[in-house]
């Protein structure tokens, strides 16, 4: 068993300050500097190699920045971070040797819980998710939206506090991308969780996001940080073609070319 | 956070988030039921079996025609006819070879599988290990046949050696290759769903590596009866390699060709035995052969 130890006032925010993060002669990250609070959600927007992954592995506890503070709750090493942050990769890599449920279920088998248990667990947020039926699907038999969802699943059972979302909807087609953002947005308000989302979608990262991050291309640094994302309501075409949400990804835009 | 973390799959669960599921296409049928499978395996076995019984038959008439004597080159019938006449000499012959096949065979395949994950596990281990895997394939393990059999004497053990050898590297080989086949962003998101390094050989790693290591117990199979026939020519008194031996200065020409067929069909036996556990312990492998036949 892993983590879990500490009273922390807000233990779940994540702080980011001057992280730099270099690969051999290439300064993939310069500087960068972040906050976000207990159970909010934060969107990372910019041009393609801009470092979003890089990123996304830092704080994750994969990768340790070469200089700078990242915290995550209390963690500040990287295995400490490892501990508290789930990463949902942009294909779905489910194993194919495993049923969804099982699938979605093998953070808690990872700590020890057995099959039978982890399956129990895993269950009435694998119905309450939209997936009832599919219990024991192969990922073969599934379609990519479904395997997607599946792969949220997964994440959101490793239980942690911090979830990272690295392009999670960038392989798929515009209509299921579209249908699958509203089931995410819809989900991470029944389970919430602090949400760092990767993606080159700005209008993902502000239909889902409160806090939107723009990064400039390589090296990676924070060029505008818009808020007011997220709390959007009514349907997403209701959301997408509104003025308020036209202003702000015209913000967006307008940072991510500057 | 434990405490927070085990509250949510106790929710009551509410009515199911957002558009229920998109449609989704029937998943096609696993596999073909009994008889279109048995139709399936006749589609793909008719045109080897066409090719063999021609083969057969070319070899029978030209026997025939320019009369070859028996004990140069004997017939198909003749072979046919002397397996059951040879029976008693060849029936215990061959579960001797046998024996050493499969023995030999599985010894290979656990250290095989064995020196694989070590090597995987432990880079260091790999480099220093795996040029000298490859270095020792150079040897000739058939030349040490004879030396084994100083060392271990006219018994079953220097068989066993010889087919365990000559059986290892393949499986090594492919057993590491299929080890670290696994997308290494797969690995990354497995270190963060708390999953330990053994929890990633266990649970990713060598379930990734099953198609890849059953193709090396497939090459490895067709190997083993060499290694059995190379062991008992170098010094036995019992198996089917000692039957062909003994039958050379007699010119039982039929006999030895009797051994062969036996020999083949104890290579067949053991790699139909290997397709089969493939087919029970991968059922998700992708099998391009079986699906590339079918003309639907």
């Amino acid at each position: 068993m892993t983590g879990g130890t500490g009273a922390r006032a807000d233990a779940d925010a994540i702080e980011l300050a001057g992280v730099t993060k270099g690969f051999g002669g290439l300064t993939a990250l310069a500087g960068i500097g972040l906050s976000l609070s207990h159970r909010s959600r934060t969107g990372i927007v910019g041009p393609s190699g801009c470092g979003k992954t890089t990123l996304l592995q830092v704080v994750a506890g994969l990768l340790e920045a070469d200089a700078g503070l990242v915290r995550v709750g209390d963690a500040t090493t990287a295995r400490q971070r490892l501990a508290r942050c789930a990463l949902m990769p942009q294909r779905d890599l489910l194993l194919p040797w495993r049923t969804a449920l099982d699938n979605a279920a093998i953070a808690l088998q990872n700590r020890g819980v057995s099959r039978a248990a982890a399956r129990q667990r895993t269950r009435p947020l694998f119905e309450q998710l939209g997936l009832a039926g599919f219990e024991r699907s192969r990922p073969e038999q599934l379609s990519g939206g479904m395997r997607q969802r599946v792969s949220f699943l997964r994440t959101l059972m490793a239980e942690k506090d911090v979830l990272l979302l690295d392009e999670p909807f960038g392989a798929l087609d515009s209509i299921t991308r579209g249908q699958l953002q509203e089931w995410l947005r819809q989900a991470m308000d029944a389970v919430p969780r602090t949400v760092l989302l990767v993606t080159h979608d700005v209008d993902e990262a502000l239909l889902l996001c409160q806090q939107v991050v723009v990064l400039s291309a390589r090296p990676g640094r924070v060029v505008r940080v818009l808020t007011g994302g997220g709390g959007f309501r009514g349907s997403r075409r209701e959301i997408v073609t509104s003025p308020e949400f036209a202003s702000l990804k015209e913000q967006a835009l307008a940072a991510i070319g500057s | 956070m434990r405490d927070t973390a085990r509250a949510i799959p106790q929710q009551p669960p509410g009515p199911a988030v957002g558009p229920a599921v998109e449609p989704v296409p029937e998943p096609a049928p696993r596999r073909a039921g009994g008889p279109a499978r048995a139709r399936a395996l006749l589609r793909r076995c008719w045109p080897p079996a066409l090719i063999m019984l021609a083969g057969l038959g070319l070899w029978e008439l030209i026997v025939a025609l320019a009369h070859v004597p028996g004990y140069l080159l004997p017939a198909p019938s003749a072979i046919a006819a002397d397996l059951a006449t040879d029976w008693p000499v060849l029936e215990p012959a061959s579960l001797v070879t046998l024996q050493e096949v499969l023995l030999g065979f599985v010894i290979a395949a656990a250290a095989g599988v064995g020196l694989a994950t070590a090597l995987h596990l432990s880079p260091v281990a790999r480099r220093a290990v795996y040029p000298l895997l490859i270095g020792s394939q150079t040897v000739p393990i058939i030349v040490l046949a004879p030396i084994l059999v100083i060392l271990l004497g006219y018994g079953m053990a220097p068989k066993l050696v010889i087919v365990a050898l000559i059986c290892f590297f393949p499986i090594v080989v492919n057993g590491i290759d299929g080890l670290r086949s696994v997308d290494a962003e797969l690995i990354r998101m497995m270190r963060t769903l708390d999953a330990s390094r053994w929890a990633i050989l266990r649970r990713v790693e060598f379930p990734a590596a099953l198609p890849s290591i059953f193709s090396g117990l497939r090459i490895a199979a067709t190997f083993a009866a060499i290694g059995a026939v190379f062991g008992e020519w170098s010094g036995s008194n019992q198996g089917l390699g000692y039957v062909m031996l003994a039958a050379t200065p007699n010119l039982l020409t039929a006999r030895i060709f009797a051994a062969i067929v036996l020999l083949t069909a104890i290579a067949l036996l053991l790699f139909g035995a290997v397709s089969l556990l493939e087919r029970i312990f991968v059922p998700w492998a992708p099998r391009g052969e079986r699906e590339r036949s079918d003309p639907r």
